[in-house]
């Protein structure tokens, strides 16, 4: 029972929202770079909001489900398409066997999230699904998708032939989330300042607050690389290494910035700028090279006050979602 | 240890960590790992990790399941008081015995000690001199980090020290390296700044073993230099 990649993206692994507790092995929490639109993912179609899914980037892989299948694509938006109809992101679809998906145009947002009901059949490594690319572990064999490959899916009890109408290839199911209050205004990123923030000279603090930096293209899994001015420290110094978390933000030596994003390392010996909210690091994983970014400082009430209602959000979706789908097979 | 200077920050709002200050000191560490180990034994719901560094010992959490353990309270104040009474109530982790080391079998040749030269006529030191100073020296292992795998052993002999390369360059798992007082093996294939002086046949990590890494903090490490067809046969 099974899908299988007719063309490979630029990379697609397979994610869950990460391993904890293997951090004094040098092994980061790894996961999902967007992890509330995989949660959302998953609940759409009722799994588990920890359940392996596929991360996917732009360009995306082409698809074929070889079996009825429920699913969900989430995160950004690549025009995703069954064959040659458009299906809406946010919103659980049921697809016949033998169609295909695929993803045609990048309109907005940089990784994009595919759950199916049940599951993938994944390798677990350390307690998680997710894929560690420098570990060659997890996920499909702990490497990124690719031609020809087939993923397994767990089985379901759902009979979802009879939600399809004959003559169709796929149904679109009439629940969605509402996801707005998580993405909008994509270019303001709320950060907790850092360590070291003081030892800044007064013009850079400045230009941290003022100005906009932009995400480099050779960005990636590992960090976002910023553009924009350069700032410094008003004294040298040499920091021993020390454990960094997914989003702080690192001065290098030739001030530019990078954010650490969802493959960071472990530990980190560069000035620690600042670092970003958990309740933005979604939006800030959906950056793409070239948008602006600009930073606020805030403190950790209001960092903790918005990632309560997010959380407040997902607990509502989920039962909300479950109770559809109960009311949708039996 | 109660006159010891110590910090307690924020690292974004789902970590904490206590940091003695930027100091390459064994003692600082053996109190950052009886933190860490006090922390485990004493665990709470929304724990995900505690990580030991050079001089600093961090707390890893999920903010929402912590809220609810301590209403009233941001997860910071929380996690910092669990850091201030482990601080009080621990002393300092174990030490292993001499009996404890562990031998790394280590091939000097040219081949594998591209960076030598470099080191050599920075240093002032003959290949033998360079090979002597790093092998004669029982190493603690501080912390891993960086890559999987991948400890950090100081302190080299002083007439070793050099900075780290100013870019990093592809370097081979099982790489011998030293910058800095610090000296370590790459565990894996990876862009790395240090000046390679050799290589171990050893996997330092190995996906499919259990633990998958050879080394951990607290670990003594000493050295031992091997031939070239020693490398080529180990198993």
């Amino acid at each position: 029972m099974s899908l299988s990649i007719i063309k490979a993206g630029l990379l697609d692994t397979i994610q869950d929202t990460g391993r904890n507790g293997y951090g004094n092995w040098g092994i980061n929490p790894g996961g999902a770079m967007d992890k509330y639109a995989a949660q959302v993912a998953n609940m759409l179609v009722g799994n588990c909001c920890t359940a392996p899914l596929l991360e996917i980037h732009f360009p995306g892989p082409q698809i074929l489900f070889e079996q009825n299948a429920l699913i969900a694509i989430t995160g950004a938006d690549f025009e995703p398409m069954l064959n040659d109809e458009h299906i809406p992101l946010w919103q659980p679809v049921v697809t016949r066997k033998n169609t295909l998906l695929h993803f045609p145009k990048l309109n907005k947002g940089s990784t994009c999230y595919l759950s199916i009901h049940g599951g993938f059949c994944a390798e677990k490594w350390l307690n998680s699904y997710s894929t560690n690319l420098k570990a060659g572990a997890g996920g499909s064999n702990g490497q990124p998708l690719k031609k020809g490959d087939e993923l397994n899916l767990k089985e379901s009890t759902i009979y979802f032939a009879g939600l399809l109408r004959e003559n169709k290839n796929l149904r679109v199911l009439p629940w969605h989330a509402d996801v707005r209050s998580v993405y909008d205004d994509l270019s303001e990123i709320l950060v907790i300042p850092g360590h070291e923030w003081p030892l800044l000279s007064e013009d850079s603090k400045k230009d941290f607050l003022d100005k906009e930096f932009s995400i480099h293209p050779s960005s990636d899994r590992m960090g976002f690389q910023l553009k924009g001015a350069e700032l410094c420290m008003c004294r040298k110094i040499e920091l021993l290494s020390s454990p960094v978390s997914f989003g702080t933000i690192q001065l290098l030596p030739d001030g530019q910035m990078i954010v650490l994003m969802a493959d960071h390392q472990t530990t980190g010996g560069y000035p620690r700028v600042g670092h970003v909210i958990s309740a933005h690091l979604p939006r800030l994983a959906q950056l793409r090279p070239g948008d602006p970014v600009k930073f606020k400082f805030t403190d950790i009430e209001t960092a903790e006050k918005l990632l309560n209602m997010h959380d407040h959000q997902l607990k509502i979706l989920q039962r909300a979602c479950s109770n559809r789908l109960n009311e949708l097979v039996c | 240890m109660p006159d010891t200077d110590y910090e307690i920050y924020s690292i974004g709002d789902a970590a904490v960590t206590l940091d003695f200050g930027n100091h390459i000191d064994k003692l600082l560490n053996r109190k950052a790992l009886a933190i860490q180990q006090w922390i485990f034994t004493n665990t709470f719901p929304g724990l995900k990790d505690v990580i030991v560094s050079y001089s600093a010992v961090s707390v890893f959490f999920d903010p929402i399941a912590i809220q609810s353990l301590s209403p009233g309270k941001t997860s910071f104040q929380f996690i910092s008081e669990k850091l201030k009474t482990a601080m009080k109530l621990t002393g300092y982790a174990e030490e292993g015995g001499e009996g404890s080391v562990v031998e790394i079998p280590v091939c000097y040749d040219s081949e594998f000690g591209y960076d030598l030269p470099y080191v050599s006529r920075e240093k002032n030191l003959s290949t033998t001199e360079i090979i002597e100073l790093h092998v004669s020296k029982i190493y603690y292992v501080y912390m891993l980090g960086f890559l999987p795998g991948f400890s950090y052993l100081a302190e080299l002999n002083e007439r070793l020290v050099l900075p780290r390369k100013p870019k990093p360059v592809p370097v081979v798992a099982g790489s011998v390296g030293i910058a800095g007082s610090q000296t370590g093996v790459y565990s894996l294939n990876c862009p790395g700044g240090w000046h390679i002086i050799g290589r171990t046949p050893l996997k330092l990590f190995d996906a499919g073993n259990s633990p998958p890494v050879w080394l951990k903090a607290g670990d003594h490490v000493r050295f031992k230099p091997i031939s070239r067809d020693e490398f080529d046969h180990w198993v």
